[in-house]
């Protein structure tokens, strides 16, 4: 088994805001996350899978098709955009690290072929703040 | 000035915004923009890295004492813009198009009177961490 990684990144605007909550716990909770008129940040995103190298080519996967993959079915659906307001798959979501990453995984997951399995998600909010998801 | 050494510190800042300018027609901000221009902004991590040069104090050895850049760097620049949408939120960008180099320009402007005028001040800011700017060029 080998593990294989392609490393993307994008830019995105956001805010950290719970409808339920009223304003006052908002602020408590995520601080200036929550600001009104949203943040951004760079994001960089690891997308890794793990398969058995294919005897014909040497491959887990082409490296190419994936970063196609993740471009069609992530990137272009997030890069400069309001991940509260533009993004279809974060619909009715807290726009947090977390569950952005879990939407990624969910975008790239069907849409891989069988022979290669995903394996990790790993999101940089920031240089120091990163989460990973392994689809458990 | 004999001996004179750079000193850098470096701090940062997340922020939205969207390059936008209001004489011109949305499709013209499109055409120059591109996605920059998306109505909803967007975002970055903003990493500076504010540079004083000078003759070191002989009675400190210091060019300047590191924290008080820090805490000037602080609260004159990361107080302002950190977690805010720059186009919206303050009021430097109300009227300027928040492109680095407008921001890099912005923050010199801000840094420069706090700062002892016998040293020479350049920022360099990282829009991401492939696109940066230097103001004074």
């Amino acid at each position: 088994m080998v593990y294989l990684t392609r490393i993307e990144h994008f830019n995105a605007a956001h805010k950290l805001f719970n409808p339920a909550w009223s304003r006052e716990k908002n602020d408590e909770v995520f601080g200036k996350c929550a600001n009104d008129n949203w943040h951004g940040h760079n994001y960089e995103l690891y997308i890794t899978v793990k398969g058995e190298p294919s005897k014909e080519t040497g491959f887990v996967f082409d490296v190419k098709q994936l970063s196609l993959i993740i471009k069609e079915h992530v990137i272009e659906k997030i890069d400069h955009r309001n991940l509260n307001l533009d993004v279809d798959f974060l619909n009715d979501k807290l726009c947090s690290t977390e569950n952005l990453a879990v939407g990624i995984w969910n975008q790239l997951q069907p849409n891989l072929p069988k022979e290669v399995q995903l394996h990790c998600i790993k999101l940089y909010e920031t240089p120091r703040i990163y989460v990973e998801y392994f689809g458990e | 000035m004999a001996n004179k050494v750079a000193v850098f510190r470096r701090e940062h800042f997340n922020a939205a915004h969207r390059l936008y300018n209001s004489q011109w027609s949305d499709a013209e901000n499109s055409n120059t923009f591109g996605k920059c221009s998306l109505p909803h902004y967007h975002g970055h991590n903003y990493e500076m890295e504010i540079k004083v040069v000078g003759t070191p104090d002989p009675a400190t050895g210091f060019v300047m004492d590191m924290k008080k850049l820090s805490d000037l760097v602080n609260e004159q620049i990361v107080e302002r813009f950190d977690h805010k949408n720059l186009n919206l939120d303050t009021e430097e960008f109300k009227q300027l198009n928040p492109t680095a180099e407008n921001i890099a320009i912005v923050i010199f402007n801000l840094l420069r009177p706090h700062i002892n005028a016998d040293f020479d001040l350049y920022i360099r800011l990282y829009e991401t961490p492939r696109n940066f700017v230097e103001y004074p060029a």
